[in-house]
């Protein structure tokens, strides 16, 4: 099963036609991702990699009966094509773009609730490296030979960290049911929160790897349901110990602004919730095998 | 991207927030004008510097009359300020902002956030002005009123008014609270603000409102439609070496260590960080390539890092998704044969193309 993504998943890629957008369905596809479409306004009735370019969402999702949609659209446009997504009846969006203003994004999350709850999209990102169900298929622009097939989720804000926790898991001969990638942007689509309840839900999950980092409140969120909602173990790793207050890291969200955003304050809260914080990027792939055997001595 | 205080002002001031009368001076010939056109007598100097806490750092003074205006003016000018929110360089004074003088009855605290947690513009508001905002989240959490607003309704009358209320104010200081709130709601949400600050917002002893202070920072990802912000920016206020690396399409940030840093990703630059400081060494910068690097932006990578006399050191760790090892590779090599690298370097490449990349390395 895996969440979010199925090899029966259609994806349809708004912004297919670009460079970049070419280069990475071509990569879905080799990989077994059913992309059954691509959008761009003003290049309809185009193929690209031998699927259909529509001018609208809601034309390549009515002829195509796409479900997901994977966005490599440029920061001024990402946010009405989201909602653009929303309205043609797309169930996942993923959205990849860096550099979205945040009043778009909250533009966008105050759209999104205008649906009722059985036809509402479910967003992931902006600035992410996607979702993966590994042996399954993708929508991103990760490497996807980094990841076995397995049991253990990942959900993240950064993209290579969650390359690095993948590739430790390989090593140690570790899988993974889905890997899912939530951005770096101060406001996103979907929380650390949301992602655990899916993979609390999920009968192929059996553990979940969490990688945060500083600002924000959504890691400390994210304890304490997983505290008093899952039955799942949970551990994680937190970046940005070195980072100064007050200082932007790359990511518009990485920035100490207030109390109990720094990663000191964020290991603590965690671990005082009951989750194994591994202490170095590296140690990323022993704590969770820490935690599986853990699981299986309890069980 | 944070702008002056007299810029905020002016902004503020276009939107209908009431600030007091005053006038730019680069020079204190220029300062002590200033002060005759505001009629000579008492006046308050200003160094025009990104950080809050100037006050506590000699940034501001209540001078009377143009010759105490520029003595002052030319004992700052020129000068650097270092005050609590900045590094010990601390920021220099180019300019100054000579306004007059208020007559302070009380000192209220305003401030229009992004709240991560509702994803929604917040209000912060005090009756107890004049403190830096985590000085009074602090020592007087319970005079802080919040008040978020629905982007979908804008900020309502009515939240205003039970703002204005709640802040003690009475009479017709209720009208212009609510003109105050809904001009800087407005400069926020049309601007692409990511901060507004009135702090003081003080209740003069005839009883009007006046925005002493004023801060604005903007949102760099809508600065491609705000080109009359994105004019606002003082480069003099910024370190050097992140102007640079900004221009060249990477996220830098100087920090004090030896151990030069060149890394792929905000997540992974911050986690090797973390690990050189666990190691017991201390990082030099932060700095993420961003995606899809080029050799060139690659090669400029080093040329910021190398600019800071520090560094001893670097540490290039590379993990490619939408990047390529290959073209990281040739970025290295190219940046040996043009920058004239004499410190070591540590290369670790994995992920897309990871056999070509160690290849051109070896």
């Amino acid at each position: 099963m895996a969440i979010l993504i199925t090899e029966e998943t259609r994806v349809v890629l708004q912004g297919l036609s670009g460079r970049i957008g070419q280069f990475h369905a071509q990569e879905m596809i080799e990989y077994g991702t059913k992309v059954v479409a691509g959008v761009t306004p003003g290049k309809g009735g185009s193929t690209v990699l031998n699927r259909p370019v529509f001018n609208t969402m809601r034309e390549a999702v009515a002829e195509t009966g796409a479900e997901a949609s994977l966005l490599f659209v440029p920061p001024a446009g990402a946010a009405d094509a989201m909602m653009e997504a929303a309205e043609a009846g797309i169930r996942t969006a993923v959205c990849v773009t860096d550099g979205i203003p945040a009043q778009d994004m909250m533009r966008v999350k105050r759209f999104l609730r205008r649906f009722p709850r059985e036809r509402k999209m479910r967003l992931i990102g902006p600035n992410c490296a996607g979702i993966i169900s590994p042996g399954k298929g993708f929508m991103g622009i990760m490497p996807p030979h980094i990841y076995i097939p397995g049991r253990v989720g990942i959900v993240g804000r950064s993209g290579t960290l969650g390359y690095e926790a993948a590739s430790q898991m390989q090593a140690l001969g570790i899988g993974v049911s889905s890997s899912i990638g939530i951005g770096g942007d101060p406001i996103n689509g979907s929380s650390f929160r949301d992602i655990l309840e899916l993979f609390e839900a999920d009968p192929e999950t059996d553990a979940v790897m969490m990688i945060g980092e500083i600002g924000g409140p959504q890691e400390a969120e994210a304890a304490v349901f997983a505290r008093d909602h899952m039955t799942k173990p949970v551990a994680a790793y937190i970046a940005g110990l070195a980072a100064p207050k007050g200082r932007q890291m790359g990511h518009a969200g990485a920035i100490i602004s207030a109390f109990g955003e720094s990663a000191q304050e964020k290991v603590a809260l965690l671990s005082a919730c009951g989750i194994d914080v591994a202490p170095n990027p590296s140690a990323m792939g022993d704590t969770v095998a820490r935690m599986l055997s853990q699981t299986s001595k309890a069980a | 991207m944070d702008i002056h205080e007299h810029q905020a002002k002016e902004i503020l001031a276009q939107f209908g927030v009431p600030v007091p009368t005053g006038g730019l001076a680069f020079s204190p010939e220029q300062a002590a004008f200033r002060c005759r056109e505001l009629g000579g007598g008492r006046c308050v100097v200003k160094a025009q510097v990104h950080s809050g806490g100037r006050g506590e750092a000699g940034g501001v003074k209540l001078c009377n009359g143009d010759a105490e205006v520029r003595d002052y003016a030319a004992k700052l000018l020129g000068t650097s300020i270092v005050t609590k929110q900045t590094t010990a360089q601390g920021k220099r004074v180019d300019r100054l902002w000579v306004e007059e003088a208020s007559q302070i009855a009380r000192e209220l605290y305003l401030g229009f956030v992004l709240d991560r947690k509702t994803e929604r513009i917040m209000i912060l508001a005090s009756g107890h002005g004049g403190m830096e905002i985590e000085d009074l989240a602090e020592n007087d959490p319970d005079s802080l009123i919040r008040m978020v607003i629905d982007p979908a309704a804008g900020l309502a009358e009515y939240q205003a008014r039970e703002l204005a209320f709640g802040l003690g104010l009475e009479g017709k200081q209720i009208g212009q609270m609510v003109t105050v709130l809904k001009a800087c709601y407005r400069a926020y949400r049309d601007l692409d603000a990511m901060m507004v600050e009135i702090n003081p917002l003080v209740v003069c002893e005839d009883g009007s409102l006046v925005a002493l202070d004023a801060k604005m920072s903007f949102d760099t990802n809508a600065l491609f439609r705000r080109p009359t912000v994105a004019a606002l920016r003082d480069p003099g206020q910024e370190d050097p070496r992140e102007s640079f690396a900004a221009d060249h399409g990477l996220a830098y940030v100087g920090l004090d260590g030896d151990i030069g840093c060149i890394i792929n990703g905000a997540g992974l630059a911050m986690a090797s960080m973390d690990m050189i400081q666990l190691a017991g060494g201390e990082p030099a910068n932060f700095l993420d390539i961003g995606g899809g690097a080029s050799p060139e932006r690659v090669c400029q990578a080093f040329r910021t890092v190398l600019s800071d006399r520090n560094v001893s050191v670097i540490l290039v760790n590379i993990f490619a998704g939408i990047n390529r090892c290959d073209w990281i590779a040739n970025g290295v090599i190219q940046a040996y044969k043009e920058v004239g690298i004499k410190i070591p370097v540590v290369v670790r490449l994995s992920g897309t193309n990871v056999e070509a990349g160690r290849k051109l390395i070896k």
